[in-house]
């Protein structure tokens, strides 16, 4: 009780002392305000381009192994020259894949995608999007069960027995080809081709995956049952825009497998880095060309969360040279101070203050300003974390931000901290003194 | 009368630079409850250092000291400032005011220390301060008072905690004589009132105040002689107990 009071009485005595002395408070806690704030708003700054970063892997699905057609090198230099590239993912490679690989993988999914025109039937508008021919698991895959805005997602019925010529789209490609309507049973055309889709589902806005080498803008896509896009395209995947006369020959452009996810996470990690040895052997043995390969998001979020460990560090390293350049600040000012106030330490003394209180008052007056500096430095540090995003969104930019709990409460206690560290060896000087001594200071 | 300070043998040695000041001798010398001692000698004969030590705020090199029946000679530091913030009531020539206190707070001082400050120890403030005659100004700061008002609030301070003894080393030394009386008086009330005050000074008018006068030369006892003291002439503070 009686130390509360002690501790309540010297608090508010520091703060008032502060107080006499506004100006050279405010300097003296500089340090540790812009400490702070740059470590709040570093840290959110980072964690939310982190999280970015590791949304877009986990979006991927972590227990995915992604195998892609590439065009392999020397057709991409022959592209003058008029033939189809036939390269790619087949059929067999994917019935092969279901084969060895039953045992390790819930789902595999195959995917034909290629960039069209979509224009609904009855207006001349206009949308560059991607068709991307999939099948009832690709919900599963790519978590979709709470992303439909409208209608349905594809369904077993819409590929057997005959394929259906049915769609879900977008958002974007929803609002940008019904503007202010119910795009649900209107009908989509692909340029170029006779057939015409039915809309029964659209999606939710979905955060675009910038992971791959291009980014996929998902809102603009138009999903339709694989088999239907088969009998739409044939083998031809799509005519070359750009290069004139050529055409290319893709089966599949990509294949999900979804590795058995039972089990703790390092056997589940073992699985999936099996699975991708496993696809990998098969497909060197069976393509002589390098025209596929395989991305495994869960090595993307591995190395992911090396980089934010390795930001982290960097920023702890920051964090504590910014709050000691802050400590040293104080520290200088709390010797100073002492040297000022000798008088007032002695006469304390000769008036019954034990050393621990003269320790105690100094050390306090310190921690009070670093923890005044602190609470400063955490506000300017969150107005940053919300300012710079907005004004960076002006500018059409976008910072991602997020702030931690924990960030605030570390840099608030590192500044708490700081103050009792560094004001500690002036809080004892001043206790040492000599009471007699003090008392003639002039 | 009860002996409420008694010093026996005393010596203090300021060791500097390889060389031995000594300070104080062997001062054997015993004070009783209610007594009015004027220390008084030359310049350097040792009479700050000795009130320093009946202060408590230093040890002697050798030799005993008692306080009621305890020995402080061999005290820690902590029982030394515990003791001072008990037993001892300060008053300084330069009145050692804290700058940033009002008169209240100043007063209010030493009872921070024994950890009790609450509404009513702030009324015993108030009324100590209205008892030196600054009821009007418990809020004033040191810098807004005068030197003998200054010394009045050095006075209050000095009672708060009801101590044993008050030691004043030379409390007029900065004043004028008329302040100086006043200050006097104030502290021969208190003595009148029952409080033991051991006083330096180097006036022969202010020591005119004390019943008994000790002379110090050389960090030793030259004469120690009981004297009629002044007395208050008419005092209208009489009447006040702390
Ligand atoms: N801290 C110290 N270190 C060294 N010598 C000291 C110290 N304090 C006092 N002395 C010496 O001790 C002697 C006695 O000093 P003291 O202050 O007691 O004298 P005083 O009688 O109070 O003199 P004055 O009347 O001038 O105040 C002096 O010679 C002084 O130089
Ligand atoms: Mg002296």
């Amino acid at each position: 009780m009686i130390f509360l009071t002690k501790i309540r009485r010297t608090i508010s005595m520091a703060i008032r002392n502060l107080w006499l002395h506004k100006l050279r408070s405010f300097l003296s806690v500089l340090g540790i305000i812009i400490g702070t704030a740059a470590v709040i708003s570093l840290m959110a700054f980072g964690e939310g381009s982190m999280q970015d970063a590791l949304e877009d892997i986990k979006k991927q699905g972590l227990t995915n192994v992604i195998v892609t057609s590439v065009k392999p090198p020397e057709e991409a230099t022959s592209q003058r020259r008029s033939f189809v590239a036939n390269y790619g993912l087949t059929d067999d490679d994917h019935r092969r894949f279901v084969e060895t690989l039953k045992n390790l993988v819930t789902a595999t999914l195959p995917m034909r995608v290629f960039p069209a025109e979509l224009r609904p039937v009855t207006d001349s508008r206009l949308y560059n999007g991607r068709v991307v021919g999939t099948t009832p698991r690709h919900a599963i895959v790519y978590k979709l069960e709470n992303m439909i805005a409208a209608g349905r997602f594809l369904t077993e019925q819409d590929e057997e027995p005959i394929p259906r010529n049915v769609c879900v789209i977008g958002s974007e490609l929803a609002a940008e080809l019904f503007p202010g309507e119910d795009p649900i049973n209107k009908t989509i055309r692909i340029s170029g081709k006779d057939r015409a889709f039915v809309v029964v589902g659209v999606l939710k806005d979905r955060m675009p995956n910038t992971s791959g080498a291009e980014i996929e803008k998902y809102n603009g896509d138009m999903y339709i049952p694989l088999k239907a896009c088969r009998s739409l395209l044939g083998e031809i995947s799509f005519i070359r825009a750009t290069g004139a006369r050529g055409a290319e020959k893709v089966q599949l452009s990509q294949v999900v497998l979804t590795v058995d996810d039972s089990g703790d996470t390092d056997a589940v990690r073992d699985r999936v880095r099996g699975v991708a040895d496993i696809v990998r052997a098969q497909l060197s043995a069976t393509h002589p060309k390098k025209d596929w390969d395989i991305r495994i998001p869960l090595d993307r979020l591995e190395e992911a969360e090396r980089t934010r460990d390795r930001y982290r560090i960097l920023l702890a390293f920051i964090a504590g040279i910014s709050l000691l350049v802050g400590g040293i600040g104080i520290m200088n000012i709390m010797l100073a101070t002492v040297t000022e106030r000798t008088r007032e330490i002695g006469i304390r003394r000769a008036l019954g203050a034990k050393r621990s209180d003269i320790t105690l008052q100094f050390l306090l007056e310190a921690v009070v300003q670093t923890t005044l500096g602190g609470v400063i430095g955490v506000l300017v540090g969150l107005s940053m974390v919300f300012l710079v995003p907005y004004v960076a969104s002006q500018f059409n930019y976008r910072v991602p931000a997020a702030i931690h709990n924990w960030s605030i409460i570390l840099a608030f206690s590192v500044a708490v901290a700081v103050g009792v560290l560094f004001g500690w060896y002036p809080a004892r000087r001043a206790a040492c003194l000599d009471p007699i001594e003090a008392l003639r200071h002039e | 009368m009860r002996v409420i300070a008694r010093v026996e043998n005393l010596t203090k040695h300021y060791f500097l630079e390889g060389e031995v000041v000594k300070a104080l001798r062997g001062v054997t010398l015993s004070f009783e409850e209610g007594d009015f001692v004027a220390l008084m000698g030359p310049s350097g004969s040792g009479k700050s250092t000795l009130l320093n030590l009946l202060g408590c705020l230093d040890r002697p090199t050798s030799g005993r000291y008692f306080l009621g029946n305890q020995d402080v000679s061999t005290m820690s530091d902590d029982q030394l400032s515990e003791i001072r913030c008990r037993y001892i009531g300060f008053i300084f020539q330069s009145y050692n005011l804290i700058q940033q206190y009002t008169v209240v707070e100043n007063i209010e001082v030493p009872l921070l220390y024994q950890g009790r400050v609450d509404a009513s120890t702030r009324r015993r403030c108030i009324r100590l301060a209205e008892m030196v005659g600054l009821g009007e100004r418990l809020n004033h700061r040191p810098t807004q008072l005068s030197g003998g008002q200054q010394q009045r609030v050095a006075i209050a301070r000095a009672l708060v905690n009801d101590p044993h003894v008050i030691l004043a080393d030379e409390p007029t030394g900065n004043l004028d004589s008329k302040t100086s009386d006043e200050i006097m008086e104030l502290l021969c009330t208190l003595n009148e009132a029952g409080k033991t005050i051991i006083m330096v000074t180097h006036e022969n008018d202010i020591a005119a105040w004390a019943k008994r006068v000790v002379r110090m030369r050389d960090g030793k006892v030259e004469s120690d002689v009981r004297t009629a003291p002044l007395g208050i002439s008419g005092s209208s503070l009489a009447s006040v107990t702390p």
